[in-house]
């Protein structure tokens, strides 16, 4: 009797651990029914053409989630850096001081957007750990802010020729946008493949993740175990602003257009992502696999919806029930582990 | 003599007149203290004494407002742990701080990682060392589990285990590290400080277990208020000493006088079998018993942990896993939520003022009606004037020195504030007053007028039972004391019984029950 209900629990434990999982595949079979376009490779490749975006967001955002913050200011991240780097290759770049107009090529353009971009999210963990403001105030103040420079950048206007010219040689820039060269598989895709790697490499083998994790688990003992907390966190917003600008980067491109109001809201697809992927909101707990899992939920749910002919309206009901049902499952999740764990003890003893 | 002030041979690190002042308060007031080479330095005195304050100093969590440090004849400052740490300093906190997301290795190691090229972690050699460090601690477990599924004292093991991975460790503080352990376990981290000191590794040990110091100490530092008492080596002392020292013969509050015969008095509650279990094993409050009388003052005493506020949480309705019966009048009441034990008679006032016991956003007037707003409504809306007539009467009765009862609450001194407090305990007509702490952090003038407060209500019939650390202000206020320890009842004084050395004995008695309940 016992036994039973102990494998019993082993296999709810199971099925638990992998829910997110397990939902994706559900939304697949459901979908590839539902919408008869949906099972196919074109199809796919644009869900993961957009699953792309919201996972590198979610990467960084599950990196900041498991320090115990929230960065709301992903999307204008993104936004801005889309601007700038569209703004350098249509308009260059100018000295008003000197008069010049310099054109970068595109390999500069993305590197300056991309370190800006960090900076930015240096800014954020910046004020949050020496001027003390809490992560979701700072980063809403700042999500204001790089949203208003987007629009500031262009006036408003958007920039809709970024093909570059080729006698400045700036021309190239839809490399991140469209399919690796003799493959149908989107840059896109890669660029997420390589930065999840790293990141859960990062996380699960350096030290700096072991900091990561400790300090969302414990920030007080990890200041008396002598890691530098502040620097830290600061390294973790920086690089969430890192990943935002690659998303801008890579949403511009695909769009062969810099629109201000790109990323818009993206910052909640980001954390649906995170939290749907096990990333605990009290920290400490997530990881980088989970988070790439639910990155696809919420890819697959929009788009799929979207082919059903579900309208934005009813998408947007049903993406909240389903976070809402994930985090709901978590709880339950972690209440049968320590109950389990209770277990262990007594009959240790 | 600058010479005079540097270490002796046998001493590793010599505090010269630390003093630590905290906003409003002086926890360490010119405090001088050796730590002896190799031996076991024991540092005790009550809460508030300042212990763990000095040893936060040593081991660079904090910084003294003034005072030298010396290691042989080099001055050190530590501005942080790790500065602590290259000098050979390690210590492990009172309160555990492990973090419970990560497993046993990964705690162990926690920035004390080994790499492979700088980068990349060895966790092989990380799960090796784990093993082989618990094994020496006589607790082998398995090393990935996370640390947050474990027993306290497994939690303890790891904490110990941290500290000991260092091979360059010259100085161990350890902060109370058997509070939480079984006896068996409390036996084998003696076996390890041993081995320890016999390494030439100093320890300095923070306990409030009498006893257990007379077994493992070596050198005894007595603090009381922050201030250095006296130190002696264990050997020429006793525990009736150390407790002298502790307590100190100082100031007396007039004792109360009253000539009434308890046992001819009406019970008014009475408390069986008390139990709340504590999350992990154990209890918090452990099978207590205990009744009081109409108009009595019931004093409960112990040292901090002692499960004295959780008796007022069960009792309020704040625990609803306790077990135990609770008879009000010779009623066995259901205790459901605070809102009903308040409609029941019961008040509290709780421990912490500010963080619960009043609204800082709120005036006087409306913190004052707060939990008595029940009573003057019409409708449904508050009866303001009747409620300003309760204020006021409550405010001249207490003597709350205001001038407008609209200002804010914060404009109010210390005494006042928790004099209002008490005013809107007393404004819900409780049958049972419980005060947790009620003179903490007020001045002499106003503990006075507390205790003058509590005395009137008393000699009107009230029945209060009083939670006090300080041993002064619990002798001259209660008819009838009850010690606890370790969450057990461990005496009940009454009359002429009620003496400081009485109650300390018994407040450090309960630890040795508990290994029967484990």
């Amino acid at each position: 009797m016992e036994k039973k209900s102990s494998s019993n629990n082993k296999l709810i434990m199971t099925l638990l651990n992998g829910r997110t999982f397990i939902v994706l595949v559900i939304l697949m079979i459901y979908f590839s029914f539902a919408a008869n376009n949906f099972m196919t490779v074109s199809s796919l490749l644009s869900v993961a053409k957009h699953v792309a975006l919201y996972g590198i967001l979610a990467i960084g955002m599950t990196y900041v989630i498991i320090t115990g913050g929230i960065d709301l200011s992903v999307g204008s991240v993104a936004g801005l850096a889309g601007m700038l780097a569209g703004g350098f290759i249509q308009e260059g770049f100018t000295i008003k001081a000197a008069g010049v107009t310099v054109y970068f090529s595109v390999p500069m353009v993305v590197f300056i957007t991309i370190l800006l971009g960090a900076l930015m999210g240096a800014l954020n963990g910046i004020i949050i750990t020496k001027f003390n403001v809490a992560p979701f105030i700072a980063t809403l103040g700042t999500m204001y802010i790089w949203r208003g420079f987007a629009n500031i950048r262009s006036n408003g206007a958007t920039y809709s020729s970024i093909a570059g010219y080729e006698g400045l040689g700036n021309t190239g820039f839809e490399f991140f946008g469209t399919s690796i060269a003799g493959t149908p598989i989107p840059c896109g895709v890669v660029i997420l493949v390589v930065i999840a790697v790293c990141a859960g490499v990062v996380l699960k083998k350096t030290p700096f993740g072991w900091h990561v994790l400790a300090i969302g688990g414990n920030e007080r003992a990890a200041v008396l175990s002598g890691i530098k907390a502040d620097k830290v966190k600061i390294w973790v917003y920086a690089f969430s602003g890192f990943c935002s600008a690659v998303v801008g980067i890579i949403a511009t491109s695909q769009l062969m257009s810099g629109s201000p109001k790109t990323g818009e809201s993206w910052e909640m697809n980001a954390i649906a992502a995170s939290v749907l992927g096990g990333t605990s909101m009290a920290g400490g707990i997530g990881n980088i696999g989970g988070t790439i899992v639910g990155a696809f939920v919420i890819g697959v749910i929009n788009d799929g919806m979207t082919m059903c002919g579900v309208t934005e309206f009813y998408q947007k009901v049903i993406r909240g029930i389903v976070i809402i049902l994930a985090v709901i499952i978590d709880q339950v999740q972690r209440n049968l582990q320590a109950k389990r764990a209770l277990q262990a003890r007594n009959e240790n003893k | 003599m600058a010479e005079a002030v540097k270490c002796r041979d046998d001493v590793f690190l010599h505090a010269e007149k630390i003093t630590k002042i905290y906003p409003g308060t002086k926890a360490l007031d010119e405090v001088s203290f050796d730590l002896l080479k190799g031996k076991v330095n024991v540092l005790i005195g009550e809460n508030g004494a300042g212990k763990s304050t000095l040893m936060k100093m040593i081991a660079g969590i904090e910084q003294p407002s003034s005072g030298e440090m010396y290691i042989g004849d080099r001055e050190v400052h530590f501005k942080d742990t790790t500065e602590a740490r290259n000098n050979g300093i390690g210590i492990i906190h009172q309160d555990l701080s492990l973090f419970p997301n990560m497993n046993v290795y990964q705690n162990i190691y926690m920035n004390k990682e080994k790499t492979g090229g700088k980068v990349i972690l060895n966790d092989k050699q990380h799960i090796e060392g784990a093993k082989n460090i618990l094994e020496r601690l006589e607790h082998p477990m398995d090393v990935n589990t996370r640390v947050g599924a474990l027993r306290v004292g497994q939690q303890q093991m790891i904490e110990i285990a941290r500290n000991l991975v260092d091979d360059d460790l010259k100085v161990l503080i350890m902060d109370e590290p058997t509070s939480s352990l079984s006896e068996q376990e409390v036996k084998i981290l003696f076996k390890i400080m041993r081995e320890l000191t016999s390494k030439g590794l100093s320890i300095v040990y923070i306990s409030h277990r009498l006893e257990e110091i007379m077994e493992i100490g070596d050198h005894v530092t007595i603090l009381r208020d922050g201030k250095y008492v006296a130190d002696a080596d264990v050997k020429d002392i006793s525990v009736p000493w150390i407790v002298e020292r502790m307590t100190g013969g100082e100031k007396n509050y007039p004792r109360r006088n009253r000539t009434v015969d308890w046992d001819k008095a009406e019970t008014v509650m009475e408390v069986r079998d008390l139990c709340l279990p504590k999350p992990g094993g154990g209890y918090l409050v452990n099978h207590v018993s205990f009744e009081l009388k109409k108009g009595e003052v019931l004093g409960i005493y112990g040292l901090l942990g002692a499960g004295r506020s959780e008796i007022f949480e069960c009792i309020m309705g704040l625990r609803p896993e306790h077990t135990g019966e609770i008879i009000l009048n010779g009623q066995n009441i259901e205790v459901k939520n605070i809102s009903k034990q308040i409609d029941n008679g019961f008040a509290l006032i709780p421990e912490d003022r500010q963080a619960m016991g009043l609204v800082q956003t709120l005036d006087i007037e409306k913190n004052t009606s707060l939990s008595a707003l029940k009573k003057y409504v019409k409708g449904i809306f508050v009866d303001s004037k009747k409620e300003g007539e309760m204020v006021d009467r409550e405010i001249k009765d207490i003597h709350i020195k205001v001038a407008d009862k609209k200002l804010p609450i914060l404009s109010l001194s210390g005494g006042n504030q928790q004099k209002v407090v008490i005013g809107k305990g007393i404004l819900t007509e409780p049958k049972i007053l419980l005060m947790d702490e009620p003179s903490r952090g007020i001045d002499i003038g106003a503990k006075t007028e507390v205790f003058e407060i509590i005395n009137k209500y008393a000699e009107e019939g009230l029945s209060i039972i009083v939670i006090s650390s300080e041993l002064e202000e619990i002798v001259a206020i209660a008819d009838r004391v009850m010690v606890l320890s370790n969450g057990i009842k461990t005496g009940e004084f009454k009359g002429e019984e009620v003496q400081k050395d009485t109650l300390v004995l018994a407040s450090y008695q309960g630890h040795h029950n508990e290994d029967k309940e484990n």
